[in-house]
């Protein structure tokens, strides 16, 4: 076997292991976060500070009885929850961890990036395969064979192909500004520093990362609006409305099924901030401090500065479910066809055109 | 080895969710099936080297167009029987004839080639990271016209959807 089917073989496993601690971590920090910000303690029984409390409740659930409401469609509902986890584990492979370096295997040197496939048209591949995430909420609400998780079905096939549209168009200019589909191209793209023509502004600018987030800024906003309706995260949970739906479109599933849901929703909402934090917040660029800190140590900064990075975008997650309420639906597609996308549209053009005179001059010149 | 399993399975599967389009009796599992089809469809793309077609085809087919649909066949209902009475006589017969034609062309075809798998992975010169360059210079330099000529069809298309099946009521107190 040769070392690359070795490495692809491998990278896989690491992928998975590290998305399900980091889901269990993910759950209690939330669970603590919002408590914090309601005045409650939230979970302290299990573990220090109660942090094996989502441990707990995993076994609960594996060791929980399944049961299949009798008016189900079998095969789709027994695929739903299958369906839901394949999208979330395929989006973290694409997400550049690191820069990359070179090991010795076997006396010959050998590349290894720290992404699970370098694909040239990874933010395509992202947009792709995050559109297969709605058959899950639409196939486990219709095949439950029961009212309030077919009307959750229904919302969501709505909500997220409204949402993807206004997600894709803020993904265009940064396409442009960083001149590549490649999501480790777009992250070199952003290394350095912002500079400008003007001296006396490009004194101040120049303390500035060159990161996307700086000069598109709007897309940006548009884009971390679409990613919280696109994973079903409140304010845009109207998929799985308690006071209104039940449960949504999970209602029917229990045990280790209804898990398999909960933990997708995870996977996907980190994904999603990593995604965000790769496109604008400069992915794992930052200083390595090389030399202050012993080898290993700044050889891992990268990973660190990423998961920083996107551990500061959950929290901001987790701070808008804690406050703001629900959007009834029809603000939801207001919001969504109304102001998203011609917003979108708009900036796409600006931003086009600006690069266009940055690249070739202006057009009487 | 690697290569003909990349091969067999998405074409196995693409044949599977063919069969499921059309033997399914329930609407939502014709349209999985469809998106199976799609899907592997899209993998084969990939093990030509069109990543970028792969993605394209994710995206509208397998992300848009199906969800669609299944928003449609949820919104009408999957209660209603399919209609199997045929249409004109001997329609079974005829297609079954047509069916198995094919398919012994198609196997005396390989069985002349020796059943060269290679065939299926030509060692093309397009590297990699050009694909969607290259696609979208063409697209933007030599067939910039049919290419705006076939969005105007498109518009004009969608507009005469809408004008023919939206109902314009005199009264405006509801839309």
């Amino acid at each position: 076997m040769s070392v690359e089917l070795i490495l692809a073989l491998i990278k896989p496993l690491l992928g998975l292991g590290l998305l399900l601690t980091n889901t269990i971590l993910l759950i209690w920090l939330e669970r603590k976060v919002v408590a914090g910000m309601q005045s409650r303690v939230g979970p302290d029984r299990a573990g220090p500070f109660g942090i094996l409390q989502t441990l707990a409740d995993a076994i609960k659930l594996l060791l929980k009885e399944q049961i299949l409401p009798m008016k189900a469609d079998k095969a789709m509902y027994l695929l739903a929850p299958i369906i839901a986890l394949v999208p979330s584990f395929l989006i973290f492979m694409i997400i550049p961890l690191g820069p990359g370096f070179d090991l010795a295997i076997g006396g010959e040197s050998q590349f290894i990036n720290m992404v699970g496939a370098d694909i040239n048209v990874g933010v395509l591949f992202f947009l792709a395969i995050s559109s297969l995430a709605v058959y899950s909420v639409v196939l486990a609400g219709w095949s439950s064979g029961s009212k309030y998780p077919l009307l959750g079905g229904v919302r969501a096939s709505a909500q997220m192909i409204s949402y993807e549209a206004a997600m894709g168009l803020s993904l265009v200019p940064v396409i442009l500004y960083s001149g590549s589909m490649s999501m480790t191209k777009i992250v070199e793209s952003q290394a350095g520093n912002l500079s400008s023509t003007i001296p006396i502004v490009d004194s101040i600018v120049s303390l500035i990362p060159n990161w996307n987030i700086f000069p598109q800024f709007l897309a940006f906003g548009i884009f971390f609006v679409a990613s919280i309706a696109e994973v079903n995260r409140a304010p845009f949970d109207l998929v799985e409305a308690e006071q209104e739906l039940v449960g949504g479109f999970h209602t029917e599933y229990s045990g280790f099924r209804f898990a398999m849901f909960f933990l997708a929703e995870y996977i996907n909402m980190f994904n999603m901030c990593a995604i965000t934090a790769t496109f604008f917040l400069g992915g794992w660029l930052g200083p390595t401090f090389e030399g202050v800190l012993p080898q290993f140590l700044s050889a891992l900064m990268p990973t660190i500065w990423l998961g920083v990075k996107t551990f500061g975008l959950l929290f901001v997650y987790f701070w808008i479910r804690a406050t703001l309420p629900r959007l009834r639906y029809d603000q939801l597609m207001e919001l969504g066809w109304k102001r998203l996308i011609p917003i979108s549209l708009i900036w796409l053009m600006l931003s086009a055109i600006v690069l266009g005179i940055r690249d070739f001059g202006l057009p009487w010149s | 080895m690697i290569e003909l399993l990349l091969f067999a399975i998405p074409a196995s599967l693409l044949i599977l969710g063919a069969l499921i389009v059309v033997f399914a009796k329930n609407p939502v599992h014709n349209a999985m099936g469809l998106v199976l089809t799609l899907t592997s469809l899209a993998i084969l793309y990939i093990t030509l080297n069109a990543t970028f077609v792969a993605m394209v085809q994710m995206l509208v087919y397998a992300g848009a167009v199906m969800t669609l649909f299944l928003f449609v066949i949820m919104m009408i209902g999957v209660d209603k029987p399919e209609q199997t009475k045929e249409q004109i006589k001997g329609q079974k017969l005829l297609i079954s004839g047509t069916l198995i034609l094919l398919v012994s062309i198609v196997v005396f075809i390989s069985l002349q080639n020796g059943l060269n798998w290679n065939l299926l992975f030509p060692q093309s010169e397009i590297s990699l990271e050009g694909t969607p360059a290259i696609l979208a210079s063409a697209l933007f330099t030599s067939w910039v016209f049919p290419f705006e000529v076939i969005s105007i069809l498109l518009i004009v298309a969608t507009t005469a959807a809408i004008a023919l099946a939206y109902e314009f009521k005199q009264s405006s107190d509801n839309d």
